[in-house]
């Protein structure tokens, strides 16, 4: 093997870091959440998360050679979609719907635009945004966590045959025995009854959430791992945290009785799992260092609106999106001044 | 028998290969409204081809006889026109139809495929090849709407012309009826047919470079 002498243009340092490295390193802090989930969750949570993830895979490996991308597979990105799409739906989600969810992410949310690094929506909220469409009230229907007989039995809705509307899980539920279940997430609960959970609850992830939003500190952890490798950008889910952590305190402080305290709307919900994971994105998000704080802001912004005054009880993946769209425009208003231009 | 030919030419024209919603892409506004159930579209789709025949026909009868200055005034009378006997007469058979439809029935005037066919073809044409132009050209939109209502009522309701197909179990999915399931559809079908265009087109000209091998 002779060494080869290449010649390049300055920059001559390169980082180390490339797109695979980055992803696989995403995956790998993605993991210890899953494993959480399963432990929360057991067999039905695993299954979904696994199923999700094939039938990512499984598309982009159909389109991308359709379309003369090659083996696409090896950058992890699909993965990184699936364990995300999946760790955003009920634990009980059918399989049948977390197969159409993954289907719809990868091939409306980015296969269609031309593969990873086009695609203009983060994929896997595309994914959901999809399923919550079609399917919105098994989409809000969840099942207790560490519930006995997790681990040696299916959540009947779990293994819902296709096509068909998800199984009956009350029995199911009330096997498990667990006082004052009321299967309604402490948003919803806070929206609908004014009960507000302590941020104990969200720690230890007693609280009813989606598959991978319930341990707020285990989320934050991977999210600390993957910004000190410097494989996330910081400043993003600092952004994020930060002016929905303001917005709260500010209404908390005005009208305290009708408004929660703004810890609650940091650990609740998806805005962790939103904020480190899905909002950093780099095909989706701005490049520009003062975009990146606009884009952020926007995102926890529009989350606390939408949990405050709208419809549905949970905003954070439709913040997401919107953000996305004007990530372009954020961009374009935010570049820097070329060295030594003048200013107009 | 050429002119058998060209007329029938004509009229497979809209069917297939202009065929007014995939490939001219005319016409999104009752086709995204409409298209929820297979029967709203085949009854929105027959209307709309009335129309289209009935004022082309017209409007070929009396293309010498309309001025350059108002035409586009005058296509849109004769139009108008038909529009209106239809709207009445849909109203006369089945209301609950009619109903379904709404305002997308009077809004066949506005169609841009009706003026598109009298203004491009019907005031340029003899009237039997317009007439046959443009009911293939109803037909093919006809068609197209069926494509996308098809698909919309099978995953929106579980349904095929009102006929269950997967029993009582089954799970709508409720977007396909809604406005965003209309832009879905539409788009597979644009893609689906882009697709077998694109294969087509590569095969055509790996099939040339073939025959220039063959001879060089």
């Amino acid at each position: 093997m002779k060494p080869t002498i290449e010649l390049r243009a300055a920059p001559h340092v390169h980082s180390g870091i490339s797109v695979p490295v980055i992803m696989r390193n995403v995956v790998g802090a993605l993991l210890p959440i899953c494993a959480f989930s399963v432990w929360q969750y057991g067999i039905s949570a695993a299954a979904l998360i696994l199923t999700v993830t094939a039938s990512c895979l499984l598309t982009e490996r159909f389109f991308s050679s359709r379309t003369g991308l090659g083996n696409t597979l090896a950058d992890w990105s699909a993965a990184i979609t699936g364990i995300l799409l999946a760790l955003t739906l009920p634990p009980n989600f059918p399989l049948w719907m977390g197969v159409v969810a993954g289907f719809i992410a990868i091939a409306l949310g980015k296969s269609l635009f031309g593969g990873m690094g086009f695609n203009p929506f983060n994929p896997a909220l595309v994914g959901r945004a999809f399923v919550q469409g079609a399917f919105p009230s098994t989409i809000a229907s969840f099942v207790p966590s560490y519930a006995p007989q997790r681990f040696t039995e299916f959540v009947p809705s779990t293994l819902t045959a296709p096509l068909m509307q998800a199984a009956d899980n009350s029995a199911w539920i009330g096997h498990a025995a667990i006082d004052a279940f009321t299967g309604a997430t402490p948003l919803a609960r806070w929206k609908f009854e004014n009960f507000t959970y302590s941020a104990g609850d969200f720690m230890t992830g007693v609280v009813t959430a989606s598959a991978g939003e319930t341990s707020a500190i285990l989320i934050l952890a991977c999210g600390v791992y993957l910004a000190m490798r410097r494989y996330l950008d910081w400043r993003i889910p600092v952004a994020v945290l930060g002016s929905a952590l303001i917005l709260a305190w500010a209404f908390h402080l005005a009208v305290p009785a009708r408004y929660p305290e703004p810890v609650f709307v940091l650990l609740s919900g998806g805005l962790m799992l939103g904020a480190i994971f899905m909002a950093t994105d780099m095909a989706t998000s701005p490049v520009t260092p003062v975009g990146v704080w606009i884009y952020g802001a926007l995102i926890g912004i529009v989350s606390v609106v939408i949990r405050y005054f709208g419809g549905l009880t949970e905003g954070v993946m439709y913040a997401i999106l919107i953000a996305n769209a004007a990530s372009p425009l954020i961009d374009q208003m935010t570049q820097p001044k070329v060295f030594g231009a003048r200013s107009r | 028998m050429t002119s058998l030919v060209s007329n029938f030419d004509e009229f497979m024209d809209g069917l297939w290969k202009q065929n007014p919603i995939f490939v001219m892409v005319l016409g999104m506004c009752p086709t995204l409204a409409v298209t929820v159930s297979a029967i709203n579209s085949i009854s929105m789709g027959l209307a709309t081809t009335f129309v289209l025949v009935a004022s082309c026909l017209l409007v070929s009868l009396l293309r010498h006889a309309i001025p350059k200055e108002v035409r586009i005034a005058s296509y849109i009378v004769i139009i108008a026109t038909f529009v209106t006997v239809v709207d009445y007469a849909i109203q006369a058979i089945s209301l609950e139809l009619y109903e379904a439809l709404g305002a997308y029935i009077k809004l066949i005037v506005a169609n841009c495929i009706l003026l598109g066919r009298a203004e491009a073809h019907a005031a340029k044409t003899p009237p039997v090849a317009a007439s046959l132009n443009a009911c293939g050209m109803g037909l093919g939109f006809t068609l197209g709407l069926l494509a996308i209502g098809a698909v919309r009522e099978i995953f929106g309701s579980g349904m095929l012309f009102g006929v269950s197909l997967f029993g009582p179990h089954f799970q709508p999915w409720v977007i396909m009826v809604l406005p965003p399931g209309g832009f879905f559809v539409l788009a597979g079908w644009l893609i689906l047919f882009a697709a077998i265009k694109a294969r087509n087109s590569s095969q055509l000209s790996s099939g040339e470079r073939a025959l220039e091998g063959g001879k060089s």
